[in-house]
């Protein structure tokens, strides 16, 4: 029963790591860039529900309708200040904007927060129901079912609408896309705040879920990526599935045996699947294949 | 021509005691990275300490000036940080990091330089194990942490099943396991031991196991974040021990509070070195200090503040008896047998640096403050609550 109870309880966290990682394999597939500001991206989002909530009494779920389009502009100005300007070995350097971005956003959190932790503290975060002898928490329910929400609603952007097929056409050659007349200079900028925005949300739910401060990012950030890599870089779904394969994989060795060998044996399954397929679960050929 | 070669070759241990400049202390400090909590606290616990006494005339009459390098939490720029405080910026004495993990390296680069590492937070069996004698460590060692909680059961509980976790640090493992020795060599069943990264994020799964083996008494060597997050899959779990004792996290005043609701509080333990009615040496001007300089009342101040205060109270008598700033002649002193008084309590030290005159406290939330509630007979103690209360029955 407790290996099952590990198997949800991985499943609900893997939800919520799915929408901080989707945000990072996104930008990789349209702007070929690694966003390491992700982590700090998703801190300064719960930052700002910590903030709302506190200040204003603004349940951290709702909070997301101000945060979201917040955080969505931020990305763009990112991207037209910061990324655009960039005129040659765009990704490389783009690596060093990003790190350098997240670095400028640490140190203005710690300034504006201090480095004391916080946590938001909603009177339903300790909450849970049960269903037979299996516990299921409320906040990680509500967080899941929240992830499967936001992330369908960028599955439907990015396959069932206009903005969708010009930001697939500019993953998949830049060049032609541009020939054809897609402004890919906005593609990008776009595509850069949808990935921040994902990051408002999956922060919201590290703030209910875990206390924090701006130095949190750095944990966050290497399993992220470790997600994306797994998942395949530019794979929304392979964010998915990797989020929820990694959670498990922990949280059983966790149970049965300790959760110190927990993530060297992710690290260990990874390594083993990246020998097989390079390119990751579900890697760019898969994506584009879709 | 001596003189100039000696300069040449980089940092000598500053020994005169003549200067009128100020004397300048340098410690390393987490301000970020996982410990930016207690290094922050630490910083304020010797800026208070250095305002303190440079308002009572300062160390041999001169002003004391601190110089803080911020380490980020990490054994790797600490090194460097002790390096350039001793070669570049020469001050006359360096203090202690926090956490054993900073310590360690730390003593090993003072030492290299012949500078004496006073510390009160890294209290890890390997930051004695070294065979340095520059390490002083004016705190209870790691093993000896929970040995007044471990009593205190012992002598109040018959033998019930225990279940322990661990964060994989070297100052929080082994006082872990200096308790379960103690409980177990007394008839306490280990019913569960798990051990985990620094870096872990979810603590559920750790959390089941325990909340599964029903154990009535949980120790945990925690920091904040896992002291926080462990409470919270507990009352997820609706699992509620009798006996609950984080090794850190309850210590954090407010930031605890907020973290796990106000009224999951009531009958947590945590150890500690140090509390505000302390009758200590210099506690209470120390406790109004703090909170004329930082804010806050007494009950939010960090222990991490005590620790680091009393550092450098015992480096102010030892400089002060030597009447130098030579720090072979501050190790000799320290070595003597000398008793030291700190806000934390008496200090002598045994010849490894560990300080042999250490009693640690016991400190229970009950009714929303963090009261002293052991040893009985020190201060002036409130009864313990010997069962916890239910989640939510209030603080």
């Amino acid at each position: 029963m407790l290996v099952l109870q590990a198997i949800i309880d991985g499943i609900l966290v893997g939800g919520f790591y799915a929408l901080m990682a989707g945000g990072l394999t996104l930008v990789f597939g349209v702007m070929e860039i690694v966003n390491f500001a992700q982590g700090i991206m998703v801190v300064l989002g719960a930052y700002l529900s910590y903030a709302l909530f506190t200040h204003l009494s603004i349940d951290p779920f709702l909070s997301l309708v101000i945060t979201m389009p917040g955080m969505f502009l931020i990305g763009i100005a990112v991207y037209w200040s910061m990324i655009r300007p960039i005129k040659q070995d765009r990704v490389i350097m783009s690596l060093l904007v990003m790190f350098a971005v997240g670095t400028i956003a640490e140190g203005i959190l710690d300034l504006v927060f201090t480095s004391n932790l916080v946590q938001i503290s909603t009177p339903y975060v300790n909450n849970s129901f049960t269903v037979g002898s299996l516990i299921f928490p409320d906040i990680y329910v509500y967080a899941f079912l929240m992830s499967v929400v936001l992330l369908a609603g960028v599955y439907y952007l990015l396959y069932r609408t206009r903005f969708g097929r010009s930001l697939r056409a500019s993953m998949q050659n830049p060049t032609a896309a541009r020939l054809v007349g897609i402004n890919t200079d906005w593609v990008s900028a776009y595509t850069l705040g949808i990935g921040v925005a994902m990051a408002a949300a999956g922060g919201m739910v590290f703030g209910l879920t875990n206390s924090f401060d701006a130095a949190s990012s750095y944990d966050l950030i290497s399993r992220l990526l470790a997600i994306v890599i797994f998942g395949g870089f530019g794979s929304l779904s392979g964010a998915l599935i990797a989020s929820v394969l990694m959670l498990v994989i922990q949280d059983v060795v966790a149970v049965v045996w300790s959760p110190t060998w927990g993530q060297t044996t992710f690290y260990v399954i990874l390594i083993l699947i990246l020998l097989v397929r390079p390119q990751g679960l579900l890697g760019r050929k898969a994506v584009r294949a879709q | 021509m001596l003189a100039l070669a000696a300069a040449a070759c980089g940092s000598s241990p500053s020994s005169s005691g003549t200067s009128h400049g100020p004397i300048t202390i340098g410690v390393s400090v987490s301000l970020s990275g996982d410990f930016s909590g207690d290094g922050l606290a630490t910083k304020q616990g010797y800026e208070t300490w250095a305002a303190f006494q440079n308002a009572h005339g300062g160390i041999l009459g001169r002003k004391i000036q601190m110089d803080f390098l911020s380490d980020g939490s990490s054994p790797t720029q600490v090194v460097t940080n002790y390096q350039k405080l001793i070669t570049v910026n020469h001050v006359n004495f360096v203090l202690g990091p926090y956490s054993t993990l900073l310590t360690k390296p730390s003593s090993v680069i003072a030492n290299r330089y012949g500078y004496v590492m006073i510390e009160a937070i890294g209290g890890g069996p390997s930051v004695f194990q070294q065979g340095l004698h520059n390490v002083f460590d004016v705190s209870a060692s790691a093993k000896y942490q929970l040995i007044t909680f471990a009593k205190w059961l012992v002598a109040t509980h018959k033998p019930e099943d225990v279940a322990y976790a661990s964060m994989t640090d070297p100052f929080l493992q082994p006082m872990l396991d200096g308790a379960r020795a103690y409980l177990s060599a007394h008839g306490f069943t280990s019913v569960v031991y798990k051990l985990y990264p620094l870096e872990t994020t979810d603590y559920t799964p750790i959390a089941s196991v325990i909340a599964a083996s029903k154990a009535p008494v949980v120790v945990l060597g925690t920091m904040p974040p896992d002291g926080y997050a462990f409470i919270q899959d507990f009352i997820q779990d609706r699992y509620s021990p009798k006996v609950l004792i984080e090794a850190s996290g309850p210590d954090q005043g407010t930031a605890f509070v907020k973290a796990v609701g106000a009224n999951n509080t009531g009958g947590i333990m945590v150890p500690n070195t140090w509390f505000p009615g302390s009758t200590y040496y210099q506690n209470s001007a120390m406790v109004s200090l703090y909170i004329k300089m930082f804010g806050g009342t007494a009950n939010n101040i960090s222990a991490d503040v005590a620790e680091a205060f009393s550092a450098g109270q015992v480096l102010t008598q030892a400089v002060d008896h030597i009447k130098s700033t030579s720090n072979s002649a501050l190790e000799h002193y320290l070595h003597s047998g000398a008793m030291f008084q700190s806000v934390q309590g008496p200090v002598k030290f045994l010849p490894d640096g560990e300080n042999s005159a250490a009693t640690p406290f016991v400190f229970q939330w009950q009714h929303g403050t963090l009261e002293d509630v052991l040893p009985a007979g020190v201060g002036h103690p409130v009864p313990i609550l010997a069962v916890k209360p239910a989640w939510g029955a209030g603080g």
